[in-house]
């Protein structure tokens, strides 16, 4: 078989593996759309200004859960589920096949891309339905769909570098919550932040990719601003994952 | 291609300041059934994962079917079926589906439900890995290992933790293999294991191979010179060539020069006194024995069998 159609094959067998385990299908799937309901319920009908312009909670809330939807595809589950696959010796029993090691892991990150694209389109699907947040068109969805991409890629290959310092299977989700929620907090995530934020917060968080990211796409719900030097950001943080991850990832438990 | 399968020299590796290996030599050719024994830590998990190109040898040749499992990994994958010591599968597949997903990975790989049926998982076909027992996770393991229609077959401790059936299933399972002219190198601690199945034997004790040959001659084991072993009644001694005075139970244990000598004239004093000569044995050395005694009877309390589990699985 060629690569491309291995490819596919496998990740088949991902995603059913991915289903049929209640922790990943919860943590991934319906956690951030439970936030969603939740968030909108109780604070949807507030504004905040972002950008210069009064926007409906609602709405930010629905370009946040966006941003957090694609992380916890991409990075929560590439982090934690390769964390697994390597304690448990499956990664180490797939290098000893013939596979090539592209076509393992790049199932893994077509099926987290293709995850991502599923929570996206609900939870905007959730915002036109219930909150009337509308759905962008023409170059603002072209940028957003770019931001989206970019960022996906770049937080499944952070993912892939994190297993580098995951000591064990027990230790991944204690890590990669250590490491993303702080960033999700000071990125307007959970906790609106909008134009009236302290300066030394906001630049903070611009140095590390959720905000660059939840920004890029909160242009392309709110209309306010988008700006490429977010996109390299984030992919810079990408580039920087993957060679980490070339560099440390392991096939092996580490003991 | 050669009569050799397997082909090691002067092979060396060391962990830090452990030398697990300080020179192994082996040779195993096509169609053998090949077991390595040692006590923990000796060096044949190590041995073993060089060879299949897992780990990078420190010093030394190697060659697995013609290739070197360092340079020319990715050539070797093809030809070649693992069973790693410990291992896992991915739990939320069935075992039908695990089975269907490895072969896609081989170029020739042989029917799904042939390789169940061969380890006897057709009943748990459609049963998902979690929910199977211990034993049958190291037959699917077997199992994978058997679905790219592989050459060489590596097999590290591959009946730890069977029940007798099991592993004596497992044994059939191997012994066809070797009827369809398949190389088999596995490693055990199972003695009467080594004894059915391998063709020959290699012991191997801190990073050396100590003694290697067919497991009926290992070490000498077949020109080892017999034990006659009897019991006396009490106060009765044996005459002078026919071993010390009994020991405070009555027993009698000697090596004779002439066994058919020895035991002509034991039996025949034993008639003359009307003694029953009850419990005679002839004594050779086992493959345990000659294994202990090889491998130092200060091993001993740690090579009991089936101290470790068959794999590490953590939940998910
Ligand atoms: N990855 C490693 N890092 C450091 N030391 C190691 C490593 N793997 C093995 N060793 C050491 O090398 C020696 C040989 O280990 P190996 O696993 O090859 O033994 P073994 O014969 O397979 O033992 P067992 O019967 O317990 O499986 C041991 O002293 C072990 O502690
Ligand atoms: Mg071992």
């Amino acid at each position: 078989m060629n690569a491309p159609a291995l490819t596919l094959t496998q990740m088949r067998y991902v995603n059913k593996a991915f289903w049929r385990n209640p922790v990943s299908a919860f943590f991934t799937f319906a956690f951030p759309l439970m936030f969603l309901v939740i968030f909108t319920a109780l604070l949807g009908r507030d504004t905040i200004v972002v950008g210069g312009r009064e926007v409906d909670l609602s709405t930010y809330y629905v370009a946040a859960m966006v941003s957090f939807s694609v992380i916890t595809a991409t990075y929560n589950n590439i982090a934690t589920s390769l964390t697994f696959q390597r304690d448990l010796g499956v990664l180490k029993r797939t290098n000893g096949t013939p596979l090539p090691t592209g076509v393992y892991l790049a199932a893994r990150v077509f099926h987290a891309l293709l995850v991502s694209l599923l929570l996206v389109a609900i939870t905007v699907a959730f915002g036109t339905v219930f909150y009337d947040s509308e759905v962008p068109t023409g170059a603002t969805l072209a940028r957003l769909l770019a931001m989206l991409m970019i960022g996906a890629a770049s937080f499944c290959a952070l993912g892939f570098a994190v297993t580098a310092v995951i000591p064990n299977a027990d230790a991944a989700a204690p890590i990669v919550n250590a490491t993303i929620l702080p960033l999700l907090f000071l990125s307007g995530i959970f906790i609106p932040i909008g134009d009236n934020a302290p300066d030394w917060l906001t630049w903070t968080a611009r140095i590390f990719p959720v905000k660059p990211f939840a920004d890029g796409v909160q242009a392309g719900f709110l209309g306010t601003a988008f700006h490429w030097s977010d996109a390299l950001v984030v992919g810079a943080w990408g580039i920087f994952g993957l060679i980490m991850a070339a560099r440390y990832f392991s096939w092996e438990p580490r003991t | 291609m050669t009569d050799i399968a397997v082909e090691v020299r002067g092979l060396t590796k060391s962990y830090g300041n452990v030398n697990a290996l300080a020179g192994i030599d082996l040779q195993i050719g096509h169609g053998e059934v090949f077991a390595l024994l040692g006590p923990n830590g000796a060096g044949k998990t190590t041995t073993v994962e060089i060879l299949e190109g897992y780990r990078h040898r420190d010093g030394g040749e190697v060659a697995v079917l013609g290739l070197d499992p360092g340079r020319q990994r990715a050539r070797l994958k093809k030809h070649i079926g693992i069973v790693l010591q410990s291992t896992g599968v991915d739990r939320f597949l069935t075992v039908a589906e695990t089975i269907a997903m490895y072969s896609g990975y081989y170029p020739r790989p042989r029917p799904v439900d042939e390789v169940i049926e061969v380890v006897g998982l057709t009943e748990k076909r459609n049963s998902r890995v979690v929910k199977l027992s211990g034993g049958q996770q190291r037959r699917l393991d077997v199992a994978i290992a058997l679905c790219g229609d592989p050459q060489l077959l590596f097999l590290d401790e591959p009946t730890t933790g069977f029940d007798p059936s099991a592993r004596h299933e497992a044994w059939d399972v191997v012994r066809n293999l070797a009827t369809l002219g398949k190389t088999v190198l596995l490693t055990t601690h199972y003695m009467d294991e080594a004894q059915h199945l391998a063709d020959r034997v290699a012991v191997i004790a801190a990073g050396r191979i100590v003694a290697e040959g067919t497991p009926a001659t290992l070490a000498g084991r077949d020109t080892a010179r017999a034990r006659v072993r009897y019991r006396l009644p009490g106060g009765v001694v044996p005459p002078a060539d026919l071993g010390e005075p009994p020991d405070p139970d009555g027993f009698v244990e000697f090596a004779p020069e002439d066994l058919a000598r020895a035991l002509h004239s034991l039996t025949g004093w034993a008639i003359e006194h009307a003694i029953a000569l009850d419990e005679l044995q002839i004594l050779r050395p086992s493959l345990e024995d000659v294994y202990l005694e090889l491998t130092g009877a200060a091993t001993e309390a740690v090579t009991a069998p089936g101290v470790r589990p068959p794999a590490a699985r953590s939940p998910q």
